[in-house]
């Protein structure tokens, strides 16, 4: 029914929400040790070492997925994305080496206070600045600023004004605070300790507001920043229902946080995530970098992308039953210490 | 600086630094599963030791390589969105496969990592055997990508574009295997010679020590194994070379004059303004026989090649005689080891030998550094080998020089850590 690049697209899709609730949790951990107070700010430092230490990485991989993805389906789009806005993803870039890096560092560097909160430093601010940039990044894309020419591939820009607007960093922000939302949402079931339990609701609370802050400051933005997603948000036929779906699950979400149901919670906040990406995905179709380019006219030949989707069922098949595994492991209901000895 | 010089020298500097972490996720894995494997079949808690000292290294080595092939996989696009946007989706297919492999070896590198107390003692090994596998594949099929750049096929070239893309036989064109295995077999060599160098040191301040004894004998016999390995897999690549980058050949053998039973280079100086190659130790006809088995076959010189169409001579020439020269000691050290185990019957712990494996620790990933120069410049000017340059392929961002220092910066700080964490790892008891 659909063209093979729409299938590949919808994988793409569907990476990036995994990304974002798995990966961006993993941010968002980095958010909430830059925000560790009060006389429990080490408990809950260690909390966040402990969820994330042995799947980070794992998590990580989605994003090479999507680009690699982006680069055998869309090749051209790859290209443009990368000139006009070399100087996000650099930035970018330079926050997922940080993090990474500060993170396994913190844990074998030597355990004295001052070193050990110097990594934590590295790693927090890292993973504020890595979503912030994924978040601009696609902010820029959706804004319609980035003119390319289809048959010769080249790109009109100065590779600044695409994405130095207040649109795209809404999105960043955006980003941001999805990434501190899920983070904390998870966290409160990550721990039995009440009074910790506790400081992870106040900071979910915290999230699930400036969620709400951020989508109505990205709505009210792309009116100018992105008018083609507008249109795509306001006036379609599934786009009302489609957003009072999004909005409901949103407020079913805060209730859940703030009466404490926090199973109920770990549910609602994915689909919320979920919601907010497919109505952003749904926004911009046709267009992968509107206005020139859309997911046909930039799209490899069937014979590329066939055998692509071929890796993805085998993917899907191998890879289902390992994550199941490494989450079982893991983020099963005892959980003693995971933190490698010194 | 100019801009295409930059790009060059950050994705260059990006690779060097990469492959070193890259190899040792795929090398320690054998290792660890070595040693673990040991410690089931004979109790000896000694082994169990071993393995989970090597994993906290691995540990700390394995997060550098995952974040520093992300920003590889990024600058493809960030510093050459010509040469992507042509080839993405012919050499997408491996790198497909590669993101599925890197997978793999994620998530069993966090079962193994962190699951020691969580998972039953042989799922514990099976998940260390996932993760060798995992880092072989994509290893593999990273080198597949590049092997394409030298040899490319699987496409029809007609004005400037590719068409009738056959991704399958892009992967499958005639350098992947002999490249593939080359490099795998240099991730075995060189963290096998660096892992038994190490021990060799400590058991040379404590001969008595059976942690370093066990941990010697495991490492030393992966190096040695491969060390006689690689210089088969080195004749394949060369024949490989021979046939389809016979002015990469002729750069490595600072070869200029066409002519029929050349003779092999030791050393020499190439001169880029004479044409000529000067002080080398020439073995007659040998270049010859090593590259076409015939003693009298012709081999091509630069001069066959306009100026603008070779690579740079002096560095692929260097850097070829360093690599071949770094191999060499090492099979010297793995026979030595071989001949010492097969007299002494057991772990050859001669003060003399040990003083030699530990000089050879660094040799390994020397040659790595210098076998991906010879590869990768000698290809040069071009990106897709005869069919687009690389200054075509730059991106047209200004100041590139800027991230170019940056990432230096990132890069050297990063070392430096790397460094005093292993060491105290290391140097922990």
């Amino acid at each position: 029914m659909f063209g093979l690049e729409i299938w590949i697209a919808g994988v793409m899709l569907i990476s990036l929400i995994i990304y974002m609730l798995t990966g961006g949790a993993d941010f968002g951990g980095g958010i909430w040790d830059l925000f560790a107070t009060g006389k429990r700010a080490k408990s809950q430092r260690d909390l966040i070492t402990h969820a994330l230490a042995p799947i980070w990485e794992a998590n990580h991989v989605w994003l090479i997925v999507i680009i690699v993805m982006l680069f055998a389906a869309f090749p051209v789009a790859f290209a443009t994305i990368g000139t006009a806005l070399h100087i996000p993803l650099t930035l970018m870039l330079f926050g997922i080496v940080l993090r990474g890096t500060a993170f396994v560092f913190r844990t074998y560097d030597d355990q004295s206070e001052t070193t050990h909160l110097r990594w934590s430093r590295v790693f927090a601010i890292a993973s504020i600045i890595t979503p912030i940039m994924l978040g601009v990044t696609l902010g820029a894309v959706a804004s319609g600023t980035i003119h390319v020419n289809v048959e010769t591939g080249h790109v009109d820009t100065d590779f600044i004004s695409s994405w130095l607007t207040p649109f795209p960093f809404a999105i960043g922000f955006f980003t941001l605070a999805l990434c501190g939302l899920i983070a904390a949402v998870y966290l409160t079931l990550e721990t039995d300790d009440p009074e910790l339990q506790e400081d992870f609701r106040m900071r979910a609370l915290i999230g699930a507001f400036s969620v709400g802050l951020m989508a109505g400051i990205s709505f009210l933005l792309s009116a100018e920043g992105a008018p083609s997603i507008r249109r795509g948000l306001g006036n379609s036929v599934w786009s009302i229902p489609f957003h009072i779906l999004t909005g409901t699950v949103s407020i079913l979400a805060i209730l859940a946080i703030w009466r404490r149901q926090f199973h109920l919670a770990r549910v609602l906040v994915p689909i919320q995530v979920v919601l907010i990406i497919l109505g952003w995905g749904f926004a911009q179709y046709p267009y992968l970098v509107s206005p020139n380019l859309t997911f046909s006219n930039t799209a490899a030949p069937n014979s590329v992308l066939r055998p692509i989707l071929i890796i993805v069922v085998i993917g899907v098949i191998i890879l289902v039953p390992a994550f199941w595994y490494l989450y079982a492991v893991f983020k099963g209901k005892s959980r003693p210490d995971t933190v490698p000895e010194k | 600086m100019a801009d295409l010089l930059a790009a060059r020298a950050q994705m260059a500097m990006s690779l060097a630094f990469h492959i070193i972490f890259a190899s040792v996720g795929i090398a320690m894995p054998l290792l660890m599963v070595i040693a673990e494997g040991m410690w089931l079949r004979t109790n000896d808690d000694t082994y169990l030791t071993l393995a989970k000292r090597w994993s906290k290294g691995t540990a700390i080595m394995f997060a550098v390589g995952a974040v520093s092939g992300t920003v590889l996989s990024f600058e493809l696009g960030l510093l050459w969105p010509t040469f992507m946007a042509h080839a993405g989706r012919i050499i997408g297919m491996p790198f497909s496969l590669e993101g599925l492999a890197f997978f793999i070896e994620a998530i069993f590198l966090g079962i193994y990592l962190y699951g020691w107390e969580r998972v039953p003692k042989k799922v514990h090994w099976l998940a260390g055997v996932m993760v060798l596998l995992g880092g072989m594949m994509s290893g593999i099929f990273v080198v597949t990508a590049n092997a394409w750049m030298n040899t490319p096929t699987g496409f029809t070239y007609i004005n400037g574009n590719f068409t009738n893309i056959d991704p399958v036989a892009a992967m499958l064109n005639p350098s992947s295997f002999s490249q593939c295995l080359h490099m795998t077999i240099a991730a075995f060599l060189a963290v096998g010679f660096a892992v038994a160098g190490i021990h060799a040191y400590f058991l040379r301040q404590n001969p008595n020590s059976s942690f370093h004894r066990k941990a010697f004998a495991i490492a030393l016999s992966v190096g040695a194994a491969f060390s006689i390995l690689q210089p088969i897999s080195g004749d394949i690549s060369a024949k490989k070379v021979a046939k389809h980058q016979p002015v990469k050949l002729a750069a490595m053998e600072a070869q200029w004059e066409t002519e029929r039973g050349a003779p092999l280079r030791i050393g020499g100086i190439p001169n880029e303004e004479d044409e000529v190659t000067r002080y080398a130790i020439e073995i007659p006809k040998a270049l010859s026989f090593l590259a076409h088995f015939d003693f009298n076959a012709e081999i091509k010189g630069l001069k066959e090649f306009p100026p603008e169409d070779r690579p740079p001579v002096a560095i692929v020439h260097y850097a070829f005689q360093i690599m071949v020269a770094c191999g060499m000691i090492m099979i010297v050290a793995g026979l030595l080891g071989g001949w010492l185990a097969w007299r002494r019957k057991g772990i050859p712990v001669d003060r003399w030998y040990l003083r030699f494996v530990t000089c050879c620790a660094p040799l390994g990933f020397i040659a790595i550094e210098a076998g991906w120069t010879v590869t990768e410049v000698g290809r040069q000017p071009w990106v897709i080998y005869n069919y687009m340059r690389t200054a075509d392929a730059v991106t047209p961002m200004p100041n590139l020089v800027v991230p170019f220092i940056g990432f230096t910066i990132l890069y050297i700080f990063l070392s430096i850590i790397v460094v005093i964490l292993m060491r105290r790892q290391i140097f922990q008891e």
